[in-house]
């Protein structure tokens, strides 16, 4: 029997306490470990030098991601990172841990082949060395990042200490007016609700506007969890999400999946559950956006100006700003729309899967990016990379003028030696607009999909509105 | 396994812009590798800390006397947002911080600091920002004074600031525990919990297989 009113966050923990640890801190059981490149292969090494091994490889996978090169062929891939490969090769096969290497169905970036495998599952813990692990929250899973030593903790024992977080629900309401998607509205509460709006709590996305996105959207919903503060970002599985999961390779199937999705069915928050916050965005008020500054936080709508220090009473606030401006070499108050740029990415665990694809070919097909402009696209997966080959996006975007690379993080924190040039501009579909994120000097914008096909095309922030056919 | 936190009595820099991000803390090149401790030190803040051309940049407080020989920071709101990377907090350490007090730190990075040794404190933005003022008040010779087992800080002034702690955090900072060894005590439990959850959900730990 469920107690009344439990949130989806309460049905997913409760399920996994091994033991209590006093003071609302439990010992969960982690369902899935997804290791990456450079945090992976430092705990693997780390729990060897402690003559301890992995508690379940079974349990344990293995890709890639962070710092291999994305260029054509691999070309390029810088000593150290060939140093990162070479440990998680040893180590996974020595320990029994599934590796999707390079080149291979199933290697991409972290947060896209764990939905993408059928890893991520309604009512899993899963847990990575990134933070970005909030994404696979997606589905209905309970997915947060993990620091150093959290990770060589679960590799030896398959399970996590945590804290219960706080519960805030976010509920999304209204139709998505044209031009607006996911990336959007996620963007929009960030503005909202500010950096920091989300710290301590889990969030769970609901209302209609969530409801409606397709799967891969409320990846890119729950991946941007993180940049509001929560370490963790939920959305509650339905149809879609089972018929997003059928079928896929680790997916339950036959009776098992009958079973497990009658599991899955009971997860969902009650209808009186009570959340410690609530928020609300009306949808219908939201355009697409832009950041303008050196934290998600700072974000506006496409048509929207760059905020002027000078109308602060707050002296933080106020310095605050001036720092983001002179950083970004904006001027107080002039509009963002029309600024030029530099460099365009189509990638990151946030916007790299196929629908992201499709949607800034939608904008570039038939057109070429701007004189001066270098626009990449780096798919999420192989997987990806070959499903957008098949229906022929690669060549949408190579006879535009866009460079069409392998599957990786690529330039969405420049790992790997793929920077964006010191003060140069650039538009990223990606999560991150810190200082340095993506180079030292480099000034980032985040943005959807079509709106960064958008200012490829134009070589300046634009209104995809204008272009969308 | 991180040495042991009692007691501290230390020089304090006041860092006080809000967001301040671990990308900013340690930039991602520095830690590319399975072998960087010991050598992050010199990179903390690197994006604030050195200009363009390498040198110092002398605005930065961290780069000024005395607050170079600083062992805690004073942070804004929300320090430590956004990656997960430990290495952040290890650059930290490794330029010698060993206690960082603020209003509101990132989730990941709040708990990286327990693992290595490092107190994060959290207490009012207006505490914070009291301490930030008398710092700077003594041009940073002010020392604060941070007692774990009292769970107090002491001001540059002598005004004493009691703060809340997850106790078994608190131990575990005490004590220099070792939780990956804690945690394998109770592998029974663990075991057992796996073995019940086999059958309530086999889709977890036969991924991929027909059972």
């Amino acid at each position: 029997m469920q107690k009344p009113g439990r949130t989806l966050l309460a049905k997913i923990w409760d399920q996994h306490v091994i033991a209590k640890m006093g003071d609302d801190t439990d010992l969960l059981h982690v369902d899935r470990h997804l290791l990456h490149d450079l945090g992976g292969s430092r705990g693997l090494l780390d729990l060897k030098s402690r003559n301890l091994s992995v508690h379940n490889p079974e349990l344990t996978f293995a890709t890639p991601d962070h710092a291999i090169s994305t260029a054509p062929g691999r070309a390029g891939t810088i000593k150290i990172g060939q140093d990162l490969l070479a440990a998680p090769r040893v180590e996974t096969s020595a320990s029994g841990i599934a590796m999707f290497d390079i080149d291979e169905p199933g290697q991409g970036i972290v947060h896209v082949i764990g939905p993408e495998l059928g890893l991520s599952l309604p009512g899993c813990l899963i847990v990575c060395g990134d933070s970005h692990t909030c994404t696979h929250g997606g589905l209905g899973a309970l997915a947060f990042g993990i620091g150093s030593s959290e990770l060589t903790h679960v590799l030896a024992t398959q399970a996590i200490i945590q804290r219960r977080p706080k519960t805030m629900r976010v509920k999304f309401e209204g139709a998505l007016p044209f031009g607006v998607t996911a990336k959007d509205l996620i963007l929009a509460l960030i503005g909202q609700i500010g950096a920091a709006g989300g710290t301590g709590y889990a969030v769970e996305y609901a209302g209609s506007a969530i409801r409606d996105l397709p799967v891969e959207g409320r990846l890119t919903i729950c991946n941007l969890s993180i940049e509001l503060g929560a370490k963790m970002g939920l959305i509650a599985p339905d149809e879609k999400t089972y018929e997003y999961i059928r079928g896929r390779a680790y997916a339950p199937k036959g009776e098992m999946w009958d079973r497990a999705v009658a599991a899955w069915r009971q997860l969902p928050s009650d209808p009186d559950a009570v959340f410690d916050k609530e928020v609300v965005v009306d949808v219908g008020k939201i355009i697409p956006q832009v950041t303008w500054g050196i934290s998600p936080e700072h974000v506006i709508g496409v048509d929207g100006r760059v905020p002027d220090p000078g109308q602060i009473a707050d002296p933080a606030k106020r310095a605050a700003i001036e720092t983001a401006l002179d950083y970004m070499g904006l001027k107080a108050g002039a509009p963002i729309m029309g600024t030029p740029v530099d460099w365009v990415f189509i990638g990151s665990c946030t916007n790299s899967r196929l629908s992201d694809l499709r949607a800034a070919a939608a904008v570039a097909r038939g057109r070429k990016v701007a004189p001066g402009v270098r626009a990449w696209v780096v798919p999420g997966s192989e997987t990806v990379k070959r499903d957008a080959v098949a229906e022929g996006l690669d060549r949408i975007f190579i006879e535009a003028g866009f460079e069409w690379r392998e599957p990786g993080c690529s330039m969405c924190l420049a790992a790997n030696g793929e920077t964006v040039a010191p003060g140069q501009r650039s538009v990223s579909t990606s999560n991150r607009n810190f200082i340095g994120r993506q180079g030292p000097r480099a000034r980032t914008h985040l943005a959807s999909p079509a709106t960064a096909a958008a200012a490829a095309i134009s070589g300046a922030i634009a209104d995809v509105r204008t272009m969308e056919r | 396994m991180p040495k042991p936190f009692t007691q501290l009595t230390a020089i304090a820099a006041p860092v006080m812009r809000s967001n301040i991000d671990t990308d900013v803390i340690i930039r991602i090149d520095r830690i590319v590798g399975n072998s960087v401790r010991g050598s992050l030190g010199k990179w903390a803040f690197g994006a604030l800390r050195y200009l363009p051309d390498g040198s110092e940049n002398p605005d930065f407080i961290l780069n000024r006397e005395p607050y170079r020989q600083a062992e805690i920071l004073v942070t804004g709101p929300n320090f430590g947002c956004g990656s997960s990377r430990g290495a952040a907090v290890w650059s930290l350490q490794e330029m010698g911080i060993r206690a960082v007090i603020g209003s509101g730190f990132g989730d990941i990075f709040f708990a990286n600091c327990f693992q290595n040794g490092v107190l994060p404190i959290v207490v009012d933005k207006g505490i914070v920002d009291g301490l930030a003022a008398e710092v700077e008040h003594t041009q940073g010779a002010g020392r604060i004074s941070v007692d774990l087992e009292a769970q107090t800080i002491t001001s540059p002034s002598g005004k004493q600031i009691r703060f809340e702690i997850d106790p078994r955090r608190r131990a575990g900072l005490i004590g220099g525990l070792d939780e990956v060894a804690l945690t394998l005590q109770r592998d029974d439990e663990i075991r057992a919990f796996q073995a019940a959850d086999r059958t309530e959900r086999p889709w977890i730990h036969f991924a991929g297989k027909s059972v």
